[in-house]
């Protein structure tokens, strides 16, 4: 756990050294813009604009980092040989792709709490004041972030396997097609041939339901998410990456690193 | 129980997409490595010392055979902290300053936050980058890069050292320092096992060598087995003779080389020393110094590899048929 932990926290001050973080001005800029233009627009409606430009924003740097980070996340170890400095320790090589992982997750948590905590500030600025139905922009953050976990699981298990370039067209396809599983679905089941329908209904199953996370429309019309959602997207995530993150495991452990 | 042995140990690549082709990086090694041995792998680039060594440390996996590192076998990462490895043209990460790779090394070792300070501290001072502690690493030669690697590689205070190609890159300074560290890991009872293509530097340091080339074991043993004691020649070096004095040794002298004032005669190993010597004197030659000359360990490596590749070429030769040296 400890060397895990090690891992983690040098991935994360890697991402930090790199100016990865940088993206946060760039957010902070476009957040006090999106203020100063909403602020003449009438008030129920510059407040939807704004959560739905804030949480996109989030979304979006979020998947940036995500994708272009973790492509490179072994990649990089193993092309700059750095990972024999690491290996040679007492360190398992399921342990130095658990710590990779949880290393940008970190990164993005904090990312993502950053631009969150700007994100309320220039709400309060706009409103006066929050209340309650201003939370449902803190759960959608949170579905944001669960599928920003599983976008890393993706881009790690590609990684492992592929060059960056490669990894980033996977990642960023699974990711497309992830966000079109409802359209799958309706296809296949509109479709008169049963193997086209259950291709589609196998398909949707197999492939990570990237869609789910990344509704943000409620969220700006105040609509809070049922906690029995939260929990089962939750589980859905915490299982998906689970099975990506054994995967990477499984191909890295078996990789040899000349 | 030994630092290392390995048994058949054989590693064969698979190169090219299709068809692949195969390439014998390592064929059927055997050795054994006793603790507190400083152990040298000689060899040509391309002989497979790296291999050998990204084998033992679980980077890449043998094809067949097997290996106990401190009695436990490949694959077992927990005897990694009793080892250390240096790999060969080490790299590190740009962003961090020397202090904080060792911290991060010895994080990984299980070093406690207070013990890894200590022995950051310790081992900059002792590789001489203690001045550079707080430089960031892209900024480091690839000599200070060199020092750092052989110092990550003590962060735990291993047991058995593994160094490949620890001189490459240094300067004469660096490379006497590093011959002084590995002496002074062996005067602490370590086990130091490194790769060189420097030969001097194994005469200098090694306990036992292994002479490996294209794979295969040429030669195992002390320097002194290896080279087996014999003499080359006798070297006897004489200031201005007239004529007369190398006339005179003419019939003793196999070579003879003048430089400046000086010639070096060569004498045939079994030559009568006492009798030249009279002979010498009595010419009225002024001796500067007689010598015996062994065969180095460049000598047998060079005689060995040459060895090897006539082997290889009559065989093929003879019909290409499969075997070893």
């Amino acid at each position: 756990m400890n060397r895990i932990a090690a891992i983690a926290v040098h991935t994360f001050k890697e991402s930090v050294r790199e100016k990865v973080l940088y993206n946060l001005v760039v957010f902070a800029i476009l957040m006090i813009a999106a203020g100063l233009i909403l602020g003449g627009v009438s008030v129920g409606i510059n407040d939807i604009a704004l959560v739905n430009l804030g949480l996109s924003a989030i979304s979006v740097f979020g998947l940036v980092i995500a994708v272009f980070i973790g492509i490179s996340l072994v990649w990089k170890e193993i092309e700059r040989r750095t990972v024999y400095n690491i290996l040679s320790k007492p360190v398992a090589r399921a342990e130095f792709v658990l710590g990779k992982f949880l290393g940008l997750v970190l990164t993005l948590v904090v990312n993502t709490a950053i631009m969150t905590a700007g994100f309320y500030l220039v709400l309060w600025y706009e409103k006066g004041t929050l209340g309650a139905p201003d939370l449902a922009p803190l759960e959608a953050v949170y579905f944001i972030l669960l599928q920003l976990t599983l976008i890393v699981a993706v881009a790690l298990l590609f990684s492992t396997i592929s060059s960056p370039v490669l990894s980033a067209v996977f990642t960023l396809s699974l990711y497309v097609i992830g966000n079109l599983l409802d359209d799958l679905r309706s296809l296949g089941a509109q479709s008169g041939s049963a193997a086209l329908r259950g291709l589609s209904r196998a398909l949707s199953l197999v492939l990570p339901d990237f869609g789910a996370f990344g509704d943000i429309a409620p969220a700006a019309h105040g609509q809070l998410i049922p906690g029995h959602r939260i929990l089962t997207h939750s589980l859905y995530a915490a299982l998906y990456a689970t099975v990506l993150v054994s995967s990477t495991i499984l191909i890295f452990e078996r990789r040899e690193l000349r | 129980m030994r630092a290392l042995e390995t048994t058949e140990l054989t590693k064969e690549y698979r190169l090219g997409f299709w068809p692949k082709r195969r390439k014998l990086a390592l064929d059927r090694l055997t050795l054994a490595v006793e603790q507190g041995e400083v152990f040298g792998l000689l060899g040509p680039n391309g002989a497979g010392k790296t291999t050998l060594l990204k084998l033992l440390l679980g980077l890449i996996f043998p094809t067949t055979g097997a290996a106990r590192i401190l009695g436990r076998p490949l694959g077992d990462v927990r005897v990694h902290a009793r080892i250390g490895y240096l790999p060969e043209n080490p790299s590190f990460y740009d962003h961090l300053t020397a202090s904080e790779f060792l911290n991060y090394a010895g994080w990984l070792c299980g070093l406690d936050a207070a013990a890894r300070r200590r022995r950051g501290r310790d081992l900059l001072e002792q590789v001489g980058l203690a001045e550079s502690a707080a430089v960031a690493l892209r900024r480091f030669s690839k000599g200070m890069v060199q020092r750092l690697g052989i110092a990550q590689a003590l962060v735990n205070d291993p047991d058995v050292v593994f160094l490949d190609e620890p001189m490459s890159g240094l300067d004469p300074l660096g490379r006497r320092e590093v011959r002084d560290l590995i002496l002074d890991l062996r005067r602490q009872g370590k086990t130091v096992f490194f790769s060189t293509h420097i030969l001097p530097d194994a005469e200098t340091l090694c306990d036992r060598v292994a002479i490996l080339n294209h794979g295969r074991l040429l030669g195992l043993g002390t320097v002194q087995e290896i080279l087996g004691g014999s003499l080359e020649s006798i070297e006897l070096i004489l200031h201005d003779p007239a004529p007369g004095v190398l006339q005179a040794l003419a019939a003793f002298t196999t070579a003879s080389v003048r430089t400046g004032d000086r010639v070096r005669l060569e004498l045939a190993p079994d030559a009568d020393v006492e009798t030249v010597l009279a002979a010498a004197l009595h010419a009225g030659a002024r001796i500067i110094s007689l010598n015996p000359v062994k065969a180095s360990l460049e000598d047998y490596f060079l005689a060995r590899i040459k060895d090897a590749v006539a082997t290889a070429a009559g065989k093929g030769a003879g019909g290409g048929e499969a075997g070893r040296a």
